[in-house]
Formats: C-alpha cells, sequence, structure tokens
C-alpha cells in the first residue's frame, strides 16, 4: 500500500501503475476463464473415463451372464458366479448415477452375441476355460481401476478404488477355485 | 472352538515360519528384462526371443486385457497392427473426438508417452489408464510391435 502512494508522485509511474493494474486485471480475467474452462475439460474428462468403465462393467456382466447360462458351471460355481455379477451390476448403477450427476450420457451395452464374440465365448469347453476367462477378466479389472485412478477426478478416487478392490476379492476366490498359489511378492495389483 | 484355536496356531506357525511372506522382491512380476533387439540382417528388427514374448504377452493380459483385445473392438479398439498406424484409425471403433483429431502416428515414442499419460496426450480420450512402469511400458510396447505388420 505504502508503495503504491510513493510510487504515485510521477507521471511515468502513475502510468507504469496503470499498465501493470490494466494488466493485472487482464490477467486475472485470462486465468479466471481459463480455470473456468479446465474445470468444464475435466468433467469431461472425467464422463469419458467413467464411460469406458460403465463399458467394462457391461463387458463384465455380459461375461458372468453367457458363464451361467452356458451348461458348463456346476450349480455351486453359477451361485458365485451370480453374486459376482450381482457386484458389477452395482458397479454400473453408481457409474451411470455418476456419469448423469456430471451431465454427460452413460455408455449403452452391446448385444450379448456381440460380446460372446468379443471374448471369444466359442472357445470356452469346460468349468476350467470359464474360470480362467473370469480370472483373467478380473485380474484385467482390478489393474484397469488402479491404474485410471490418477486421470480421475478427486472426487472418483475412492469409487475407483473400491471396485478395485472388489475385482481383486473376485479374482482371489478364482485363482483359488483354479488352485493357483498365492503370490508371493507384494503389491499383487496395479 | 478347540479346532478353531487349533487352526488359529497353525496359521501363526505358517507366519512365523515365514513361508507365506517370504521376501521375495526379486522375483516380483513388476521388472521385465531390458529389450532384445537384434542388428542382424537376417533377424527382423523387432524380434523378440520366445520367452521374452511369453513375458510381455502375460503382461499385455494383465495390464491391457480388461479393455483391449488383437482382433475384436473391446472397451478399446483392438491391437492387432496398430503400431506405425494413425491414431484413431481402427474400423468400426467408437472413438472420442480427441482419439479422432489426434494426428499422431503409434511409434515408441509415441506410444511411451501416450500410455505413461494418456489423457495428457490427448485430452478428453476415454483411456484414463497409465502405465507407471517404465520398464512395463517398453515391454508392452514391444509385444504390439511385434504384432503388426506395419512395425518397420
Ligand atoms: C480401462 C480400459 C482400458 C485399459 C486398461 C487400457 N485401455 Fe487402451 N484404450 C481404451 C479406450 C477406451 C481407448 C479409446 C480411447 C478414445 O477413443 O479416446 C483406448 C485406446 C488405446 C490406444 C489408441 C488406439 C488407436 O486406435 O489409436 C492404444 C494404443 C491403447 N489404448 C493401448 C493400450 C495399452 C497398451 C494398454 C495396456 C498397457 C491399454 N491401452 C489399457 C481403454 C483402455
Amino acid at each position: 500500500m505504502q508503495d503504491i502512494t510513493r510510487n504515485l508522485s510521477s507521471r511515468r509511474d502513475l502510468l507504469s501503475m496503470t499498465g501493470k493494474t490494466l494488466s493485472l486485471a487482464a490477467v486475472s480475467l485470462v486465468i479466471g476463464r481459463e480455470i473456468k474452462t479446465a474445470s468444464a475439460a475435466d468433467l469431461s474428462q472425467d464422463i469419458a473415463i467413467l464411460n469406458a468403465a460403465i463399458a467394462l462393467e457391461h463387458e463384465g456382466i455380459a461375461a458372468y451372464q453367457i458363464a451361467a447360462t452356458s451348461g458348463l458351471l456346476q450349480p455351486a460355481i453359477v451361485d458365485i458366479g451370480v453374486a459376482f455379477q450381482g457386484h458389477h451390476k452395482g458397479h454400473r448403477d453408481i457409474l451411470v448415477k455418476a456419469v448423469e450427476t456430471l451431465g454427460g450420457t452413460p455408455a449403452i451395452e452391446k448385444s450379448l452375441e456381440e460380446y460372446a464374440r468379443n471374448i471369444k465365448a466359442e472357445t470356452l469347453k469346460n468349468q476350467t476355460d470359464v474360470l480362467r476367462l473370469a480370472l483373467d477378466l478380473e485380474r484385467g479389472a482390478a489393474n484397469a481401476y488402479l491404474g485410471l485412478i490418477p486421470s480421475l477426478g478427486n472426487d472418483f478416487h475412492q469409487i475407483a478404488a473400491q471396485m478395485a478392490a472388489d475385482e481383486s476379492f473376485h479374482a482371489a476366490i478364482l485363482a483359488n477355485a483354479l488352485g493357483e498359489p498365492i503370490p508371493k511378492a507384494a503389491l499383487l495389483f496395479g | 472352538m478347540k479346532r478353531r484355536l487349533n487352526i488359529m496356531l497353525y496359521v501363526c506357525a505358517v507366519l512365523m515360519s515365514g513361508e507365506v511372506f517370504a521376501n521375495d522382491a526379486a522375483k516380483s512380476e513388476g521388472t521385465v528384462p531390458m529389450q532384445m533387439i537384434s542388428e542382424g540382417d537376417s533377424v527382423p528388427p523387432n524380434a523378440v526371443s520366445d520367452e521374452q514374448r511369453v513375458k510381455n504377452e502375460k503382461l499385455y493380459r494383465q495390464r491391457c486385457g480388461a479393455c483391449h483385445a488383437l482382433d475384436s473392438n473391446r472397451i478399446g479398439p483392438r491391437h492387432r497392427d496398430i503400431y506405425g498406424q494413425k491414431a484413431g484409425s481402427v474400423s468400426g471403433f467408437n472413438y472420442s473426438e480427441a482419439l479422432q483429431n489426434l494426428d499422431v502416428i503409434w511409434t515408441d515414442v509415441t506410444l511411451d508417452e501416450w500410455l505413461k499419460n494418456p489423457t495428457a496426450f490427448a485430452k478428453g480420450t476415454s483411456m484414463g489408464f497409465r502405465l507407471r512402469k517404465a520398464s512395463e511400458r517398453k515391454a508392452v510396447i514391444q509385444y504390439l510391435k511385434s504384432l503388426s505388420r506395419y512395425s518397420e
């Protein structure tokens, strides 16, 4: 404050001060606008990433549907699959709600036939094949969620981590059903 | 009750014996040996040993396999022949605007940047997945390269 009064003593200083004031005002305008555009961009960035996660959950739900109706599984294994599918439906619902809240349009699911083709369902010959595929998808999904946390806005970090935890729970059960040994090194995912 | 106690004792014994928590960090799957590229004329430059290829494929399945396949469009586009091609050019895949407008050919360098931080490389992309470890990026890129007829 004191400095300003002193600077006003000469005309040149006054001019330069005005210049500074103006440019400061201009800068804050620009920054203000940039902050606004940035947050809009961040919102649509989150929508895009969350929609990819919805697509992932759609595929997971379909994969368990295909598995449960394949006739390749023992009833007890079908029950496990149905429970896991329920978790994936829960994830989907949460993600759909999040995308809608952000003003986006949630990704829609493809046909069951298309999912069957994409995951090469025709190559599944027995229960072990099905369990292997499920394990691959769940392990991949756990890693996928962990890997996209840093790209998501802070608001979604915890939910993405929770979903990664659910997928790793599924992976653990499936690996155990397949008789896989417990991995020795820490940080099993991510 | 007695049985539960026995189980607990057993678990403690196993824990104390160190079998379960053996310090085995050296075996971590995260470490991928250096790329082996032959400079010889008779071997294509992107040739890798079978062993390396198996490792790369496993890593690819674990890191990318939730969303990508080699021959079908899933959450992300199919990956065969993507190396050496322009971004956003797989037919039948519904790309984000960011990828459609991305004027980039996929090479060692561009793929590395992309996998490090896709949303910084192409703001607005629907791929948020980052591959943090440089060694893993290298292995996965090597794998994609080995599967492309545009890799020269
Ligand atoms: C969570 C799902 C997900 C995971 C995991 C994932 N991707 Fe993607 N990937 C996508 C999506 C979705 C796109 C399309 C992006 C767009 O349209 O903006 C994509 C696009 C790409 C592209 C650009 C393709 C093109 O046609 O230009 C490459 C290359 C790629 N991914 C490589 C990888 C690799 C390598 C990995 C594993 C290290 C990986 N991705 C893991 C979802 C994923």
